[in-house]
Formats: structure tokens, C-alpha cells, sequence
């Protein structure tokens, strides 16, 4: 959690062939809060919750996130935020 | 407050429902029951808890994370929420034992006796025992 920086999300996002533009970074900090508040990194699921919560309904959806982080969002945006793969993710 | 009302009718095929029945520390039972719980939703499956005996001990709130870096089990808890699992049971005659009052619980369970209890365990299909 706190060796990771920006930088290594971009890295890592780089190996995805996944460029971080402001859509990725949101979504990026609204896992990390995630993480800080319930010491999990999310499924799918509460994941499009959260996001929902932070960034308004029309981005709680999994298509966007489908877009933003494709292949297993939950699992693809964790990584790229620094946390552990989500227990339960499909 | 106790529930006298039959817990019935808006079940579901699947549907299950965890029966925690240990204190958060000294054993995992707890975690490994709410692990399931996550399990559980993350497959669409409705979700109930029923807490039981000590079990009610995991819901009082001011608890921390245990020894050696542990996780405590209130982040998980508190996460419920987003998993949508928001169907709690709390065994009334273990919170009058270990007198644990609604004030001092982290989330806001039912209190349900004996006959709420056995309705619980008969309108669920699968029934776990943490």
C-alpha cells in the first residue's frame, strides 16, 4: 500500500497495454479508499458500487469499468492500485 | 425488541444462510464464516447472517485488529454493505447473556428469539455453521 506510487501503476498499466488517462486514475484512488476503509481489495460487485458512490451513477457500471480496465476489471484495477487480488473475484 | 414475525416469504432458491457462533478473536471461525458471506454474494446468492452465542461478541463495536498485525473482522463487517448482505440476525437471549445492547453494536441486526430462529433455519435452503 505504501511502497506504491503513480509511477507504478503506470508501469504495471504499461504491461496491460493500458494508458492511464483521468477516468483510470479515478477509479484507481476509489480502490485505494476501498482498500484503507475495509482492508479488501473488491469483486466485482462492490466494486461497481463503490465507484458508483464516488463517481455518480453513470460510471457504476461494469461496461465502464469493462472499457477503462478490460479482461477482469476488478482484478486488473486492483493491481494497477497496489493491492492484493481480490479474494472472491470471478 | 423481539421479532415474532414469521421470517418467510421473500426467500429465495439458493439463498443461504450463515450461523456465526464464535467471539471475533481466539479462533477464525469468524473470519472464515465471513468469508463465505463475501463468497456467497459475490455469486448473487442472497446472503443472511444469523448471529448466535458468543457470535453476537463480533458485533460490538471499538474492536481493533489482533495481535501480530492481524486484520480485525470489523472492516469486513463494515464491508458487508457493499456486498449488498444486509440481512442480519442477532440471537436475542446471547445479547441479554453477555449483555450486549443495540447501542453498542457497530451494525443494526435484528434481534429474533427462538421461533424467529427456527423459521430462519427452515425457509433457508443451505444453512452454514461458523
Amino acid at each position: 500500500m505504501e511502497q506504491w506510487s503513480p509511477d507504478v501503476a503506470r508501469s504495471l498499466a504499461a504491461e496491460e497495454s493500458i494508458s492511464l488517462e483521468n477516468d483510470h486514475w479515478a477509479v484507481i484512488e476509489v480502490l485505494r479508499d476501498f482498500y484503507r476503509q475495509y482492508e479488501m481489495a473488491p469483486a466485482m460487485r462492490p466494486l461497481v458500487k463503490a465507484v458508483g458512490k464516488a463517481l455518480g451513477p453513470e460510471k457504476g457500471r461494469s461496461i465502464y469499468l469493462m472499457r477503462l480496465f478490460p479482461g477482469s476489471p476488478a482484478k486488473v484495477a486492483a493491481r494497477l492500485a497496489g493491492l492484493p487480488k481480490p479474494a472472491n473475484c470471478l | 425488541m423481539e421479532s415474532t414475525e414469521a421470517i418467510e416469504g421473500n426467500q429465495r432458491e439458493g439463498d443461504i444462510l450463515l450461523v456465526l457462533r464464535h467471539a471475533p478473536h481466539g479462533s477464525s471461525w469468524l473470519r472464515e464464516g465471513l468469508d463465505i458471506a463475501l463468497v456467497g454474494a459475490a455469486f448473487d446468492r442472497k446472503v443472511s447472517l444469523l448471529f448466535m452465542g458468543e457470535g453476537v461478541l463480533a458485533l460490538l463495536s471499538g474492536q481493533t485488529s489482533g495481535a501480530l498485525g492481524q486484520k480485525g473482522t470489523h472492516p469486513t463487517l463494515q464491508m458487508l454493505e457493499m456486498y449488498d448482505v444486509d440481512a442480519l440476525y442477532a440471537e436475542s437471549a446471547a445479547m441479554s447473556r453477555f449483555a450486549v445492547a443495540e447501542a453498542d453494536l457497530l451494525l443494526t441486526p435484528e434481534r429474533v428469539g427462538e421461533t424467529a430462529i427456527a423459521d430462519l433455519l427452515k425457509h433457508h435452503d443451505l444453512v452454514l455453521t461458523f
